[in-house]
């Protein structure tokens, strides 16, 4: 009975280390993460490309909304940005667009607005809801001119992660979804520094850390190599975090 | 005497078993290490640290989590590529045990099963270590029968369900599933919960399965051919 049980534990035990020896194996490594393509595909035949996050009443909001990721960039240059309170910061749009844009806090403040509660979910386990408010980023695409070889669209920020800045990426149909806007308010005051002033993505069908912070430039490109290591963002390409983030 | 060997499940069965297996081994140790990430569970639509926790669970320890050392990237990988064999194999066992009756010949529950003296009964030759009806050594018993509907009908669809109640995609496609759950975290804490719930049926499971001669019912289980115990 002893021998049996001891047995059936250390069986498991050599299952568990089998699978850390197994996955890093390329092969096996490859096919367990084409998950993330499969789930992309089948909650996209499964919905409606436009169907909206849930929304809530502001008595459903989290009384206290924790800060995550960077708290403060911490760079001069932020610093000095912070101390002007961001009348000198510009959002570039650039990359494959007909007209680049270099928009301030009024130039956002003057498209269309769009308010959502939302809830946020972080890829630990966590979620807390919150009131954004900001443009559409496809309105803003739009003023840009965004030319029909652009396939995806990338965030670069003014915090930095090992010397870089940080950066994220998202597919077209995520960059014209109706809730994704690039937020300059929560919970109806200014963003503050916690939280990714002066603007922060929202992109509501995702997990947090595609929620870039403290964005500095939106660039429209065709393809992602070249840009970090290549797989769409920091997280991505230095830790295996995936690239779409529905799950 | 010759012993009676029967053959004693399907190949759809057999092969269901073991898929099925495979998966909620790598998802609850994938899933352990996930919730190293943060190891409290919440009731209602929101929580984080500064919300109230209904229960802290503790650190698991690298002997029980895929992959060993904390690396919630690859516990997540893992854990979404079993999930999607975990809820379509299961799916597709339903189908096949549906058409070739398994489900209405070998797991139907009778009103004489779920009788209390039917029941007490079967506790008893359970605690004799009888777990065949002499008169029919193919059927499942009473509490064998119910164990396994509560985990293929009620914790298994269960899991899967607050499972894809996690996703922030889902959510979008499908928020039927936050209004059944009572929001994601609710459905988080219940997503625990049906796991243990699996755990500790995989546990009674392997139990049950040494006391009753592990060379038959690992044997019936590969192959079909299943000894009649005298």
């Amino acid at each position: 009975m002893i021998r049996r049980r001891t047995l059936l534990s250390g069986g498991a035990g050599l299952m568990l280390a089998g699978c850390d020896r197994v996955i890093q194996q390329p092969t096996v490594r490859s096919i367990v993460f084409k998950g993330e393509d499969m789930h992309r595909a089948l909650q996209r035949a499964l919905s409606n490309r436009d169907a909206l996050a849930p929304e809530f009443t502001p008595a459903q909001m989290s009384p206290r909304f924790r800060t995550n990721g960077t708290r403060d960039p911490g760079t001069p240059a932020y610093a000095a940005l912070r101390a002007g309170r961001f009348a000198d910061w510009r959002l570039r749009v650039d990359g494959l667009v007909a007209r680049p844009l270099s928009l301030s806090l009024a130039d956002l403040g003057r498209f269309p607005q769009r308010a959502q509660i939302t809830r946020h979910d972080c890829v630990e386990g966590w979620s807390a809801i919150g009131k954004w408010q900001g443009p559409r980023l496809g309105d803003v695409l739009k003023a840009a001119g965004l030319r029909d070889t652009a396939r995806y669209i990338v965030f670069r920020c003014a915090d930095l992660y090992g010397g870089a800045p940080y950066y994220e990426s998202i597919d077209l149909v995520d960059a014209f979804h109706p809730q994704t806007i690039l937020a300059w308010a929560m919970n109806d005051r200014f963003l503050d520094v916690g939280h990714g002033a002066p603007l922060r993505l929202r992109v509501e069908r995702q997990l947090g850390y595609k929620h870039a912070k403290y964005l500095m430039q939106v660039t429209a490109v065709a393809s992602l190599a070249g840009i970090g290591k290549g797989r769409g963002g920091y997280w991505e390409d230095n830790v295996d975090y995936d690239w779409w983030a529905g799950i | 005497m010759a012993a009676t060997v029967i053959h004693r499940h399907r190949l759809a069965t057999r092969v269901w078993h073991w898929i099925n297996a495979l998966a909620i081994f790598i998802l609850i140790g994938s899933g352990l290490g996930i919730s190293n990430a943060h190891p409290r569970l919440y009731w209602g639509r929101y929580g984080a640290n500064f919300d109230h926790a209904w229960t802290q669970l503790p650190r698991f320890p690298s002997w029980l989590t895929i992959p060993a050392s904390y690396n919630l990237a690859i516990s997540r990988r893992w854990h979404l590529f079993f999930a999607l064999v975990l809820g379509f194999s299961l799916l597709a066992y339903m189908i096949v045990s549906l058409l070739n009756r398994h489900f209405q010949r070998d797991l139907r529950v009778r009103r004489r099963d779920i009788g209390a003296a039917h029941l007490l009964a079967d506790v008893r030759a359970h605690l004799a270590l009888r777990f065949h009806d002499p008169e029919a050594p193919g059927e499942y018993n009473a509490l064998q029968k119910l164990s396994y509907v509560a985990v293929i009908f009620f914790a298994l669809p269960l899991v899967i369900l607050t499972g894809l109640a996690l996703s922030p995609g889902m959510d979008a496609a499908w928020p039927w599933l936050l209004d059944l759950f009572g929001g994601r975290q609710s459905a988080r804490s219940l997503h625990f919960i049906a796991m243990a719930v699996i755990a500790g049926f995989t546990v009674i499971h392997l139990a049950l399965v040494i006391l009753a001669g592990w060379r038959n019912e690992l044997r019936s289980m590969l192959t079909g051919r299943w000894r009649v115990p005298e």
